[in-house]
């Protein structure tokens, strides 16, 4: 047989977190992430791991501090409603400098919202999340194999840098199934000399808090968790180039949205559109070089988004507004159709953008 | 399709809902009244309802909850899935949803299937997924369903697949596996599947070759 096998989005997910020796997961179901939570009730207990359906999404965060706070590999998983229930224990992991993986598989909104894909929590996770000065690494998937690598590169970087990761997929990616590798370079985990494992009397207590009675030390802190910030924006930033090398028109797109937007470029591109795509696949750091450069030749960006235009604020500003930033967007768990971004693509051509 | 109620269970994203849908069309060949019933009540997405329009124009019957494919995610059936064990003039195809948790729905109609008696139970498996990969595992999803539902299987359809990366080859390699759940389970192989654009380089390879026409959902 051969080596791939089909998953759905979300099952990949799962599988790659244990291959990366993640063995504490918690969370409370809720479509369109439930899969998550099924796969690893059923293999968590074969392979010595811990399942654990907690009364709430409040629960369940608090859990992965507290595992997070041992130095172990955890994490839990959302969907939109359910990642704002989490906000506040975000909060705490950033305030205490805990690395943690967290999965917002999200759907339409706001409030119960429907249960069809969305990514109108772009704002919500490259913003924070909860309250306070902080970040997380938001890792933005466009495909099952995706789903699956940067699984393990959100742990990766969470470790390394001692904070958050969250894959911020959709509805789709997180239920469709196509076939996946799930063969990886899984790198050891590195040392973590803060956590609290015991003293065995040997050394001073590790203590995990985000409560500073000081406020000139908390000033400190918040200054060296930027520092360690800017760090990663240079060292981490990670996106996709797709036929920019001569593109007139610029589309910029994640996720689901960038599929769908790479088949309308392809149309495009026959009926002689120089038109290319940037994939940011880290939305947090966003990829600002690659906009910056394509500013100076471009004449026109489109954002192909699910929401009512959240990244277009992120575009706008790493192209410093030297051309044109146009919104072609789906709302309510609607997803732009190849087609709509074909005319998105033929107006911009119109207005002079290309040709 | 000998049997008069045909009921399609497996593991979730085994492709159980796509080869209901192409049993339905082949059986409507053969007989006059086909109904395809969806049990599922634990997938809202990926419905056989998203086949409707292709199953009126067969002149295929449908039940399935009118919740189905739409935003309110709860575990409903209608009412007109009993038409399914009270009118016998029907052949009917029954779409359950996956694993154990899915097959729990089927313990109101197992009662009456079984006192009929006129049924297959067929286990849609695809060595392809990772919790299916074994015969072994296979087996023990298989165990979970049959506890949950009431019915005994009486068959199995092999639907192994890579999705968009299905060759022949796939289909071919994935018979190893399906012979020993076959052997283990004692249950025979109903149908091996193979996509329209394989099914003609295997054509004559594999016994009881049935070819599917998947089916797509149009957002």
């Amino acid at each position: 047989m051969a080596e791939k096998v089909l998953m759905k989005g979300n099952e990949a997910i799962a599988e790659a977190a244990i291959k990366a020796g993640c063995l504490h997961y918690f969370g409370y179901p809720i479509t369109p992430q439930t899969e998550i939570a099924a796969y690893m009730a059923k293999r968590m207990p074969k392979i010595g791991g811990v399942f654990l359906q907690a009364e709430s999404e409040i629960a369940a965060i608090n859990m992965v501090y507290g595992v997070a706070s041992t130095g172990h590999r955890v994490m839990t998983s959302s969907s939109s409603p359910g990642v704002s229930l989490k906000g506040e224990g975000l909060s705490y992991l950033a305030g205490s400098d805990l690395p943690a993986l967290i999965v917002n598989v999200q759907r339409g909104g706001p409030g119960l919202g429907g249960i069809q894909p969305s990514q109108s929590d772009y704002f919500q996770a490259t913003r924070g999340g909860g309250h306070g000065d902080y970040h997380m690494i938001v890792l933005a998937p466009a495909s099952v194999q995706e789903m699956a690598d940067l699984t393990v590169k959100g742990f990766e970087l969470a470790d390394q840098y001692r904070m958050t990761s969250m894959i911020l997929a959709d509805g789709t990616m997180g239920q469709m199934m196509e076939p996946v590798s799930l063969e990886f370079d899984i790198k050891p985990q590195p040392a973590k000399p803060w956590a609290t494992t015991g003293t065995n009397m040997e050394r001073e207590h590790n203590i995990i808090n985000s409560l500073s009675l000081v406020p000139e030390e908390l000033e400190q802190l918040n200054f060296a968790r930027y520092d360690r910030y800017k760090v990663i924006e240079e060292n981490e930033t990670m996106y996709e180039e797709y036929k920019m090398e001569d593109a007139e028109i610029c589309i910029a797109a994640f996720g689901i949205a960038a599929r769908v937007s790479k088949n309308a470029i392809n149309e495009a591109r026959k009926k002689g559109i120089k038109v290319g795509l940037i994939r940011p696949i880290t939305l947090w750091p966003f990829p600002k070089a690659p906009f910056e450069k394509a500013a100076k030749t471009v004449k026109q960006f489109i954002s192909v988004e699910l929401s009512m235009g959240q990244m277009i604020e992120d575009v706008k500003l790493a192209t410093a507004c030297q051309a044109p930033v146009t919104l072609c967007n789906r709302v309510g768990g609607m997803i732009p159709s190849p087609d709509m971004v074909l005319a998105a693509i033929e107006e911009a051509a119109k207005n002079g953008g290309a040709n | 399709m000998e049997k008069r109620i045909t009921l399609i269970c497996g593991h979730y994203g085994s492709g159980k809902t796509n080869v209901a849908i192409n049993l339905a069309f082949a059986a409507k060949k053969q007989y006059d009244k086909v109904v395809i019933a969806d049990l599922d009540i634990v997938n809202p997405y990926f419905r056989t309802k998203d086949s409707m329009e292709d199953l009126k124009q067969a002149g295929i019957a449908l039940i399935c909850s009118e919740y189905a494919g739409t935003n309110v995610d709860i575990p409903a059936m209608p009412q007109q899935m009993y038409a399914v064990t009270d009118d016998r003039s029907w052949h009917a195809i029954l779409d359950v949803g996956g694993d154990d948790r899915g097959a729990l729905a089927l313990g109101r109609l197992a009662p009456a299937i079984l006192e009929e008696n006129n049924f297959e139970m067929l286990m849609v498996i695809n060595g392809y997924r990772p919790l299916t990969k074994d015969a072994e595992s296979t087996i023990e999803v298989m165990r979970e369903i049959e506890y949950a539902g009431g019915i005994p299987f009486t068959g199995l359809i092999n639907n192994s697949n890579l999705g968009t990366e299905t060759t022949a080859e796939v289909v071919l390699d994935s018979l190893v596996y399906a012979e020993e759940v076959s052997r283990l389970s004692g249950l025979p192989i109903y149908l091996t599947t193979a996509e329209e654009t394989v099914y003609n380089a295997l054509r004559g390879k594999i016994d009881h070759l049935f070819p599917l026409k998947l089916q797509s959902k149009i957002n």
